[in-house]
């Protein structure tokens, strides 16, 4: 099998294949129409929570909200 | 004691397993019968623990003769729109092009491309658009589609989606680093594919 197949235009441009998905996903939401793009827009965000550790204790830690990564 | 039980398990598992195609295996068992013999010589008067492997649903074996309806399990990741329905076809937007997907098919396993996914249930067909997403297509029927993003046709708003396909064309033409133009690729790819929906 060749394993240097033609790769996908954006692979081939650095992307990967989540950061594709997430754009696209991004694209269709915005393309909604109104009750359900609001709805839609929520889903879009992205929380997480972060805590570094020192000396084996972990630090408070801090919530963050970004939308998916471009 | 119960150390020498868990050894015995995990090596007679590891020879049953040898070399079967994923596409051959027969019907998944539900409980380990050489885990609870090893388990009743030792300790014969204390039930088995249960192993993971019971708490599982049983993979359906591949039937003999293919199956009259296929069986569709579609997931988001926010909700599960179709669990284990029972279909005559489904037409997947694979990167390859429109995919009828009918029981009895060989198994695949597919990338999607920004399109529309359509079910077929005796006269009655459900569309929905697709962001992108894979096809897992397995020996006995069973389908498995996963989307990041589905939306029924009529969601959609057409206008949006001209203003994002003029806007996308420009932003390619006006791009310079490889990694713009691949966006810009990409946005004009999802938003014509939104067009023919609207319009196919």
């Amino acid at each position: 099998m060749a394993s240097n197949a033609a790769v996908p235009f954006w692979r081939a441009a650095g992307m990967t294949y989540i950061t594709y998905s997430n754009i696209c996903a991004n694209l269709v939401r915005n393309c909604l129409k109104e009750p359900d793009k609001t709805e839609a827009l929520t889903r879009e965000k992205v929380h997480f929570s972060i805590s570094k550790w020192t000396d084996g204790k972990p630090e408070k830690p801090t919530l963050r909200s970004d939308s998916p990564d471009e | 004691m119960l150390r020498r039980a868990m050894g015995l398990l995990a090596r007679p598992v590891a020879a049953a397993r040898a070399r079967s195609f994923s596409t051959d295996l027969p019907a998944a068992q539900t409980a380990d019968s050489t885990f609870v013999e090893a388990w009743n010589k030792v300790m014969p008067n204390m039930d088995p623990p249960k192993t993971p492997l019971s708490f599982m649903q049983p993979r359906p074996a591949t039937p003999s003769s293919i199956p009259s309806k296929l069986t569709v399990n579609f997931v988001l990741p926010y909700a599960s729109e179709l669990t284990t329905k029972e279909v005559d076809m489904v037409i997947v937007p694979a990167t390859t092009g429109q995919m009828g997907v009918l029981p009895g098919h060989v198994a695949t396993i597919t990338e999607l491309k920004p399109g529309v996914l359509s079910v077929h249930k005796g006269n009655e067909t459900t569309k929905y658009f697709i962001s992108s997403g894979f096809v897992f297509i397995h020996a006995n029927s069973f389908a498995d589609i996963i989307a990041v993003e589905a939306v029924p046709l009529d969601q959609i708003d057409a206008n949006l989606v001209q203003k994002g396909l003029a806007e996308f064309t420009q932003k390619l033409s006006s791009a310079t680093t490889d990694l713009e133009k691949a966006e810009a690729q990409i946005g004009i790819d999802v938003h014509s594919a939104l067009n023919s929906a609207l319009t196919g």
